[in-house]
């Protein structure tokens, strides 16, 4: 179920990588978590960040989550889709539901992220 | 943690769990969305079992619940249920709760599962002067609420009280799936519904009957994620948020179940003294104005001000906005008027409204 051309982080984010670009967004597992999504807040395209700096915030009914980003890079754009149904977090987390758009700065941080059968065992380990 | 003797039902349902005031209880099963709107549009089924239960009884039990609350219980007949409050001589709050009149020597109180212990102590320590009897009965009691405009149709099948003669804060005794319950027209959801309690040790055939009648009409089991935003859109309060030992009765907009004609009881004179003075603040129902969800303990900004902070708020499933409960200073109460919330490190902009937010068509 999570694609495997995807790299991930231990908070639950996706990076799936375009040429020197990275399409971010979260995983089912963190959808299914934060519960019925209403709310997404998203960053200013050209904004600059370092790796695990804060993309934006989603709200849920209940609870309010940071989305990290994998790594560094520039917001080259962002999921506008998402004001209007943030629900497509919920129902497409790795699609449609994608986050942001960065322009990656260090393609060696990649490395440091986790592949798809690595995340796979992470979220079984959390389970037990 | 405790358990409810339902827990293992709730699993079998797939019922996300967690720990709330000792107890390991359901958040939500199929998603506070799903569970919200269900109940306000055909029903849902919750398990309260963590809830107090305690008995007053003796020669001066009215007297007694008379001198604790600020309601006037000697308005209820035998079968009749009233929404009051433990009162400290402040005014300010105990605990808010329902006490049912089970005869005039016997009255039945439901508390806060959060304030069980605390309750207790505080009705079992305030006896002097009166001939009565204190019981903490919560462990014996189970409970479940039935709400939803579907409840009377899903319920009556199952029981031989004639709930359509029920009328609502209305209580009555006898099977429910074969079980013995006290069946009260009560909820804290602001639809239709009734309240079954029982002291069966083996009570698991009221949850899983109702399910079973429930289901192929739309019912679905309800978490406390979802027991939260119906409360809050009916402006029902929480005590802890909303309510508490630093909040007097009148400030948190609560005079309708203040009858000073009724005789002494525990507050009284500084409720006459706030009604003479007038109030420095109020509790008000709010919706945001810009984009966000205003939370508990968020701040609140009258000017460039910090003037309280949230006290319950939402994004309200029904209503789709974001609403929230909160002290204002009294100038600033009327409806219309505008302030902040701080969100993170922005400054929403925020509505007093008209409350209850949500209010049900019809009311038996």
């Amino acid at each position: 179920m999570y694609p495997s051309d995807f790299y991930y982080t231990k908070d639950h984010e996706w990076i799936k990588v375009e040429g020197n670009e990275g399409l971010v967004g979260i995983t089912d597992f963190a959808q299914h978590q934060l519960g019925d999504i209403i709310f997404v807040e998203l960053p200013q395209v050209g904004a600059e960040l370092a790796a695990h700096q804060s993309i934006g915030v989603v709200e849920s009914v209940k609870s309010v989550s940071d989305v990290y980003s994998p790594v560094a890079g520039k917001i080259v754009a962002v999921n506008d889709g998402l004001s209007q149904t943030a629900d497509l977090l919920n129902k497409d987390p790795h699609g449609r539901g994608w986050i942001v758009r960065l322009k990656i700065k260090d393609r060696k941080e990649l490395e440091g992220l986790m592949k798809v059968s690595d995340y796979e065992k992470f979220l079984e380990g959390l389970e037990s | 943690m405790k358990k409810t003797r339902f827990n293992e039902l709730h699993k079998k349902l797939g019922a996300k769990m967690v720990e709330f005031v000792g107890w390991e209880m359901p958040i939500e099963y199929k998603g506070i969305i799903d569970e919200h709107m269900a109940v306000r549009t055909r029903a849902g089924l919750f398990d309260v079992s963590h809830m107090g239960e305690v008995f007053v009884t003796g020669k001066d039990a009215l007297a007694y619940v008379q001198w604790l609350t600020p309601n006037d219980a000697a308005r209820l007949l035998p079968g009749q249920v009233q929404y009051t409050a433990l009162m400290t001589p402040e005014s300010t709050f105990v605990d808010d709760m329902l006490v049912y009149c089970i005869n005039p020597r016997t009255y039945f109180l439901v508390v806060n599962a959060a304030n069980v212990d605390k309750d207790f102590a505080w009705i079992a320590g305030h006896t002097k002067g009166f001939e009565v009897r204190v019981e903490n009965q919560s462990d014996a009691y189970s409970q479940v609420a039935l709400q939803g405009p579907l409840a009377e149709k899903i319920l009556q099948p199952l029981t031989d009280i004639a709930l359509g003669a029920m009328k609502s804060f209305w209580w009555s005794k006898g099977k429910v799936a074969g079980i013995e319950c006290l069946v009260s027209r009560t909820g804290y959801t602001g639809e239709d519904g009734f309240e079954v309690y029982s002291t069966d040790p083996d009570p698991g055939a009221v949850w899983t009957s109702i399910i079973e009648k429930g289901t192929p009409l739309g019912l679905l089991p309800i978490g406390l994620g979802a027991r939260d935003t119906l409360r809050l859109e009916s402006k029902l309060m929480l005590y802890g948020n909303d309510i508490s030992d630093k909040t007097t009765v009148l400030e948190a907009d609560l005079k309708w179940i203040v009858k000073l004609q009724k005789g002494d009881f525990l507050g009284k004179p500084v409720i006459e003294k706030q009604l003479a003075e007038g109030l420095q603040r109020k509790l008000v129902g709010f919706e945001l104005i810009d984009k966000g969800i205003a939370r508990p303990h968020y701040p609140v900004y009258v000017g460039a001000q910090k003037v309280s902070e949230v006290c319950s708020g939402t994004f309200s499933p029904f209503l789709k906005k974001p609403i929230g409960l909160a002290y204002l200073p009294i100038g600033a109460t009327a409806i219309g008027t505008e302030f902040e919330v701080g969100i993170r490190d922005k400054m929403t902009r925020a509505k007093v409204i008209p409350t209850p937010f949500y209010k049900r068509a019809d009311k038996k």
